[in-house]
């Protein structure tokens, strides 16, 4: 029988994708390519680590409706680090025909 | 001209098989596969079903003349045999709206599955499918929240939800029972769940539950970051006694409660969905005693039905089955039930055992709940199988982790977000499984030992209950 490891003290997770290594660039590429070919709409927000739990977090610009570009959009969320530094930042997917969000990921975690 | 009476008995076909009748866009349409007693014409046999189920008794009566019974009678209007069965066919049947009580599923079965199953002149009768008009739907309540509405309120996107049963099944103390909720959902849970036959017995009584449970819900919430619930049981004996769980639930905080909606039965589920939605509370549906009703292909009514009846009662989850698990469930069947909890219109697709259109028009959708022997290495089909919109759950899946519940979730969530991951990077997640799971696993050593542990538990029974084909 194995050694049973101890479960560490229980961290400060955000949802989608956060219990996997922080996506690569080039995986965050392919995660925008597929919310772009599911039509929906690019939205990146932005908040302070410890404000993370509201459901509001700042809305960096607008939504890009209709963007088709993965660049445009990584483009996007470098400037809001480069402004934001600190700030935990998550790319959403807006669909409009369920009125929701088809995904929301972390693009960038606190201290990073 | 009116009609005369003519005290007697006649043929159930002379008034119920009308096979010239083109059903309205209101009427409520069945389908019956049927084994007739031997030597009955099969037009007769559908219109017995008809009558039965309608309108009609064994004889005439004099009342029947004073109202209009073509106005208000089933019609058995076509007939179909059944692939690869010469002793059963399909009978299908339109029932005019007027026939039922606006908003109520429990008046929709008292009629098409009460009586007419103990019908003498059939061997044997199940109810396939029922289209249930719009002008009907719009009627019902429906799914108190609906799956946008719960994944905006759990903050959860673009991934498939995960729960897990708390086991043993029964005879945990509260507090015991609530530590064990904690360590899943501090593990990486979203959900956990109080096991159907788990109501208020002499070991744990409902309201130390209630209070242990929530404790560990608000605790792994505030540690992770992450929004969470555990499925609090309110079946209860009696309405007024689930209406006392439910209130004790919604002042904790709970945002998601359960109920069992065959043995608790369709009056108190839709009443409990009426104030789950005037509470703002999710609902979590059991199906306790389905198998009872639906497993046998000759009789009963089949699970696609009582999925529709669900749907219109009212319940933001479902338990669907898993088709990869311990618990019966053919994949292409499977298919067609969770497409209609989900969708908003079904095609009719007898590929997938779906009899009729169905439009649900606005009403909000069920999510679907997988549950029932169901591990780490099932994950990748799951995914595939069941897409974001569900709540996988691993009861012994987690809790059997060797190294307890909170590794247990976290396999689980690293397991579900890898799939997910590699799904959204155009990978073949069910056949590539294997690689997506080992190199999640790399980074995972709660991963890596449920892999170990689980690599050689299979379910490959057959089905016992399989869409009709040519064999």
């Amino acid at each position: 029988m194995d050694e049973i490891r101890p479960y560490n003290a229980t961290e400060r997770k955000g949802e989608t994708f956060s219990y996997l290594p922080p996506l690569t660039p080039e995986k965050i590429r392919k995660h925008i390519a597929y919310l772009i070919a599911q039509g929906w709409n690019p939205a990146i927000e932005h908040t302070e680590p410890e404000k993370a739990f509201s459901n509001f977090w700042y809305l960096w610009k607008l939504p890009f409706f209709g963007e088709k570009s993965v660049e445009k959009v990584i483009a996007e969320i470098e400037a809001c680090h480069r402004t934001n530094s600190g700030h935990i930042i998550r790319l959403t997917g807006f669909d409009n025909f369920t009125q929701s969000r088809g995904t929301a990921f972390i693009v960038h975690r606190a201290g990073y | 001209m009116a009609k005369t009476y003519q005290a007697g008995v006649k043929d159930y076909a002379s008034s119920y098989w009308t096979p010239d009748y083109i059903p309205l866009d209101t009427d409520l349409l069945a389908c019956f596969k049927i084994v007739g007693q031997e030597g009955v014409p099969r037009e007769e046999v559908a219109a017995a079903v008809a009558a039965e189920s309608s309108t009609g008794t064994w004889t005439t009566v004099w009342t029947d003349l004073l109202t209009d019974l073509d106005y208000y009678k089933g019609r058995a209007y076509r007939i179909e045999p059944v692939p690869g069965d010469n002793t059963a066919f399909y009978a299908f049947v339109a029932y005019p709206i007027d026939l039922f009580e606006e908003g109520s599923v429990v008046n929709v079965l008292t009629s098409l599955v009460g009586n007419v199953f103990g019908f003498k002149a059939l061997r044997s009768l199940r109810l396939e499918d029922i289209r249930f008009p719009i002008a009907y739907v719009k009627t019902c309540g429906g799914p108190p929240n609906g799956i946008q509405v719960e994944r905006d309120r759990m903050n959860k996107y673009g991934r498939a939800l995960l729960g897990c049963t708390i086991k043993p099944k029964l005879g945990l103390s509260a507090k015991n029972y609530g530590m064990a909720v904690y360590e899943c959902l501090r593990g990486g849970l979203d959900f956990t769940k109080d096991d159907e036959n788990v109501n208020s017995q002499p070991f744990m009584r409902w309201r130390h539950r209630f209070e242990f449970v929530m404790e560990a819900v608000l605790k792994a919430q505030a540690e992770t970051g992450e929004r969470k619930g555990h499925y609090l049981n309110v079946t209860a004996a009696t309405p007024e006694e689930m209406y006392k769980r439910a209130e004790f639930a919604k002042e904790l905080g709970a945002p998601i409660i359960m109920h069992d909606y065959l043995t608790g039965g369709l009056c108190a589920n839709t009443g409990l969905a009426n104030w789950c939605r005037d509470n703002g509370i999710l609902l979590h549906i059991h199906r306790a005693m389905h198998a009872v009703l639906d497993r046998n292909p000759y009789h009963g009514i089949h699970f696609r039905v009582l999925t529709k009846c669900l749907r219109l009662s009212g319940g933001d989850h479902l338990h669907s089955g898993t088709v990869v698990g311990k618990l019966e469930g053919d994949r292409e069947a499977t298919l067609g039930w969770i497409d209609t909890m989900r969708e908003s219109f079904i095609p009719e697709n007898r590929g997938r055992g779906l009899f009729f259109d169905q439009d649900w028009g606005s009403m909000p959708g069920v999510i679907p709940v997988a549950s029932g022997g169901i591990h780490v290495w099932h994950m990748p089909a799951l995914v595939n199988i069941f897409g974001d919109d569900s709540c996988l759950q691993f009861g012994g899946g987690t809790l059997g982790h060797p190294w307890g519940n909170a590794a247990g979730a976290t396999a689980n969530r690293v397991a579900v977000e890898a799939c997910t991951d590699a799904r959204n990077q155009g990978r073949q997640v069910e056949r590539e499984g294997k690689e997506v799971l080992t190199e999640a696993a790399q980074h995972s050593p709660e991963l890596k030992i449920a892999m170990e542990t689980w690599k050689e538990i299979k379910f490959e029974f057959d089905t016992v209950d399989k869409l009709d084909v040519s064999r």
